[in-house]
């Protein structure tokens, strides 16, 4: 795999037995040995350990030293209340582009005097330049020395207290400094599968020993790409290039959730970032279209790119599947699709797989409850 | 036991060819969560996509080995398609097929030369 990169646990993940495939541009397990059945469950009742060090890690400090600042400069280009944002609290945010369309999505931490952002691996080059360009008040620092791990699961808490004792103290999106070895750990309490965990940012001259600390423990299993996707897919979050990208706004892919008050028409800072023209006129006036969940009656689950008819015969698609598959937990398919915003929850579409047309349910998200500590 | 370039077995039963997938091919699709069978009585010809089987990952093709008829299909494995990893090459049979001429089977590969060629 010519031209690949490689995270700092890549020899671990070979250790462990994981299958590696291409991934942004990085050489990643899909699956270990368990297979990704198993891993995903394993998730749901013990504690899984994901390697995320590929994704982006980026420090925003205004030039003049104040949060304040580098929070409205961050609202210039994202839909969301970072000035709002208290210290010690991370929030889910996007970039938007002109025409409302979404150019990657993100998480963002208040750490006291700067904010700490985690984006998609695809995207952080291209995030970090457009930081770059249009936050000229700020300075920028893409983080290249620490690797970046997920515990997430119901033992995650457990499992991480045994190294990290001070743990405990911390609620869903929390993030704190926090000390292990001689290192300094930045943690955050969420992560990408609806359960209970955390994401650990680790210097890379301890992440192996880190992760090999915590996969030593009983409750820890090591997790692959393959059972993240259906994990973070069954608690209805997006996949960034699938379910949201360029061509959707937040609110047609249905995180108008992710929108306060301060952004919105008649808000403290409305408008002011990206597309707030067509963002701001569909909050207002509603959609055409809307990402909503999918649940097929049988057992055939509809992939990626499946078309979806309003009747069983007859007549042009209505929508597109833009992720799809088996979800261990929920034991059967599920999926999401951009569908016209008129049909409602309980309303039976028709999926084309393989020529035939077979229903499915709007259903509501998450498909399988989420278990965050509040 | 013979084996298709598609990582399918034939075992002959009577005057009739069971087919399968074989155990490798079971490991590299991962964890089987569907799987469509044939109607029975189809004519199919060798290459025709038979039957659908779908995993975590992805759907594969189940391709007719030979021409022939269906004649009867695993409906164990609609209601169980995890018996597909647990016994591939046992009680996971898909579908068994009649043929005009069980010498067509000479052609595929024999055991040690389907291990060859997944070496």
């Amino acid at each position: 795999m010519a031209d690949l990169k490689r995270t700092v646990l890549y020899d671990l993940h070979l250790g462990l037995g994981g299958k590696m495939v291409p991934f942004a541009g990085y050489e990643m397990p899909v699956q270990y040995p368990m297979g990704v059945m198993k891993e995903h469950l394993h998730t749901r009742t013990g504690a899984g350990l994901f390697d995320v060090s590929h994704m982006g890690q980026v420090l925003l400090t205004a030039k003049s030293g104040r949060i304040e600042d580098a929070a409205l400069a961050l609202e210039r280009l994202v839909p969301v209340d970072i000035l709002g944002l208290k210290e010690g609290r991370q929030r889910y945010a996007m970039f938007t582009n002109n025409e409302g369309g979404i150019l990657d999505d993100l998480m963002v931490a208040n750490r006291g005097d700067h904010l700490f952002l985690v984006v998609n691996a695809a995207c952080k080059d291209a995030d970090f330049a457009h930081l770059q360009t249009h936050l000229t008040d700020c300075d920028l620092g893409l983080v290249t020395d620490r690797a970046l791990l997920a515990l997430q699961g119901p033992a995650a808490e457990k499992a991480l207290a045994r190294l990290v004792p001070d743990v405990t103290d911390l609620r869903f999106m929390d993030v704190a400094i926090r000390q292990w070895d001689t290192a300094e750990l930045w943690i955050s309490r969420s992560g990408y599968t609806g359960e209970d965990g955390f994401e650990i940012s680790v210097p890379e001259k301890f992440a192996v020993k880190f992760a090999q600390k915590l996969l030593d423990m009983e409750e820890v299993a090591p997790i692959g790409l393959g059972a993240r996707d259906s994990l973070r897919l069954e608690a209805g979050m997006c996949l960034y290039g699938h379910d949201i990208d360029t061509t959707t706004t937040p609110v047609e892919g249905n995180l108008t959730w992710a929108i306060q008050k301060a952004r919105r028409s008649g808000g403290a800072r409305q408008g002011g970032f990206p597309g707030a023209e067509r963002i701001l006129g569909e909050l207002d006036n509603g959609p055409t279209r809307r990402r909503v969940g999918l649940r097929p009656d049988g057992r055939a689950p509809m992939r990626e790119g499946t078309e979806i008819y309003a009747s069983p015969d007859g007549g042009q698609p209505i929508g597109t599947i833009t992720s799809g598959g088996f979800g261990p937990s929920i034991e059967g398919p599920m999926a999401m699709a951009y569908l016209p915003a008129d049909l409602s929850e309980g309303a039976t579409v028709y999926g084309d797989v393989r020529g035939k047309r077979l229903p499915a349910t709007i259903v509501a998200m998450p498909f399988q409850p989420t278990q965050y500590k509040r | 036991m013979k084996y298709t370039e598609d990582h399918e077995w034939l075992r002959v039963e009577g005057d009739l060819v069971v087919v399968g997938i074989t155990e490798h091919a079971s490991e590299q699709l991962g964890d089987v969560v569907f799987v469509e069978l044939p109607e029975i009585e189809t004519m199919v010809a060798r290459g025709d996509e038979a039957a659908v089987i779908e995993s975590v990952k992805a759907a594969s093709d189940i391709l007719a080995p030979v021409d022939g008829e269906i004649v009867e299909v695993n409906e164990k494995l609609v209601d169980n398609p995890g018996l597909v990893n647990a016994d591939a090459t046992g009680d996971a049979w898909f579908f068994k097929m009649k043929i005009d001429d069980l010498s067509v089977l000479d052609e595929f590969m024999d055991e040690d030369a389907y291990k060859e060629m997944i070496s």
